[in-house]
């Protein structure tokens, strides 16, 4: 088997839908086929489990195999629905401080060759949770909501990916991609949000996708289900799908999701970045 | 789902997403806050307990969870090693 990519969805500012993209863009990846594992790097405030609907089988937690109460096989957990899709949970009760470097590093390590894709779901904010949730990335998955503050912290986050990341101090390059979501076609028409070129022209990295603000979504956590599960023909779970697709390596453009109150309502898809 | 959930939920998604907290927030506050390795402990107590009777590989040892509303299931599933293949032995607690 091939070594896993490793996937950080990484943010500055809280939530904008780092955890909601994680789970979505990994159930998207396990339903092209590949091998994934979710890691949830929000340690004391973990919350993929409640967005996968695997809340009531966590046993163990990355801090356990860091500290090695439980070995990786026995804290992952399968997803119910595809079975090439796991959890690693985050503990609810340590701090950020239980995560270490080189347990970080040894549960990547032993992760690497079991899996084609790892995501690290980062906790909010660019103190040592986030730059440990990045540090073996060798993809970013930046998520922005377009609005100043997020687009601000995301391009110092940008910025933390450029220098505190393992490829970075060994001068290689990290994939950077920007995923920006809860994305409203009508506030963005009537010049009240950013629309996704600003957004592109200030961060001036590649697009991966558009989400809008979406009701699926919401009811996809609260049903325990990545969206691209509960609602895959939502136009939210097409922009994870088709952002999965461009992570494996197919030519996919972006659409960018439009006003759909005009006659010639339905999204059309643009060639962008 | 329950039955009777059917009928309460009227197709929408909040009181699903209402019941998963209230069963998950109560199993972490009785049993997390009381002692949060709780399982880890119950798993070493209950391996030392076979340990002492039989070899067992530390390895192969699966611990599951399902936290309900009325029970929760912890299952242990431990391979022992002996003739004649895999023979696992399950220790549900209640
Ligand atoms: N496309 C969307 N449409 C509507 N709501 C969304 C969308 N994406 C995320 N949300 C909602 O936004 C909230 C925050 O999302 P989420 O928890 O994924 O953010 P986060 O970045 O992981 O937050 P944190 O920084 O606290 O970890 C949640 O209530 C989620 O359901
Ligand atoms: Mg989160």
């Amino acid at each position: 088997m091939t070594m896993a990519k490793v996937i950080v969805v990484t943010s500055g500012k809280g939530g904008v839908g780092k955890t909601t993209s994680t789970a979505a863009l990994g159930a998207a990846l396990a339903q092209t086929g590949k091998q994934v594992c979710v890691v949830d790097f929000d340690v004391g405030l973990r919350n993929l489990d409640l967005v996968m609907g695997a809340e009531r089988r966590v046993v163990f937690d990355l801090i356990n195999v860091i500290n090695g109460e439980a070995k990786l096989h026995q804290a992952i957990i399968r997803d119910k629905r595809l079975d090439n899709l796991s959890l690693l949970p985050a503990s609810q009760t340590r701090d950020k401080d239980a995560l270490t470097e080189e347990g970080v590093a040894g549960v990547i390590e032993e992760m690497r060759d079991k899996f084609d894709y790892i995501l690290c779901d980062s906790p909010a904010g660019i103190e040592r949770g986030a730059t440990l949730a990045m540090r073996h990335a060798d993809i970013a998955v930046v998520v922005t909501n377009p609005e100043v503050s997020s687009v601000r912290d995301s391009d110092r986050i940008i910025g933390l990916v450029d220098s505190k990341t393992q490829k970075a101090e060994n001068d290689e390059r990290v994939e950077k991609y920007l995923l920006v979501t809860r994305y409203d076609p009508i506030r963005a028409d009537k010049g009240e949000m950013l629309k996704v070129d600003d957004v592109l022209e200030i961060l001036s990295i590649p697009l991966l996708a558009v989400v809008p603000e979406s009701q699926d979504v919401l009811k996809a956590s609260n049903l325990g289900m990545p969206v691209t599960l509960g609602s895959p023909n939502s136009y939210a779970a097409r922009a994870y799908t088709n952002a999965a697709r461009k992570i494996t390596g197919e030519n996919v453009s972006v659409e960018i999701p439009q006003d759909t109150r005009g006659i010639f309502s339905k999204f059309f898809a643009r060639k962008a970045a | 789902m329950r039955f009777l959930d059917f009928f309460r939920n009227k197709g929408g998604s909040a009181p699903v997403a209402r019941d998963r907290l209230q069963i998950i927030l109560a199993h972490e506050r009785a049993t997390l806050s009381a002692n949060p390795e709780l399982l880890a402990t119950l798993r070493e107590e209950i391996l030392a307990v076979i340990a002492r009777h039989m070899p067992i590989d530390r390895d192969k040892v699966n611990v599951s969870m399902d936290r309900g509303d009325d029970v929760s299931t912890l299952e242990v599933e431990v391979e022992l090693p002996l003739e004649g293949g895999p023979n696992p032995l399950h220790v549900a607690a209640e």
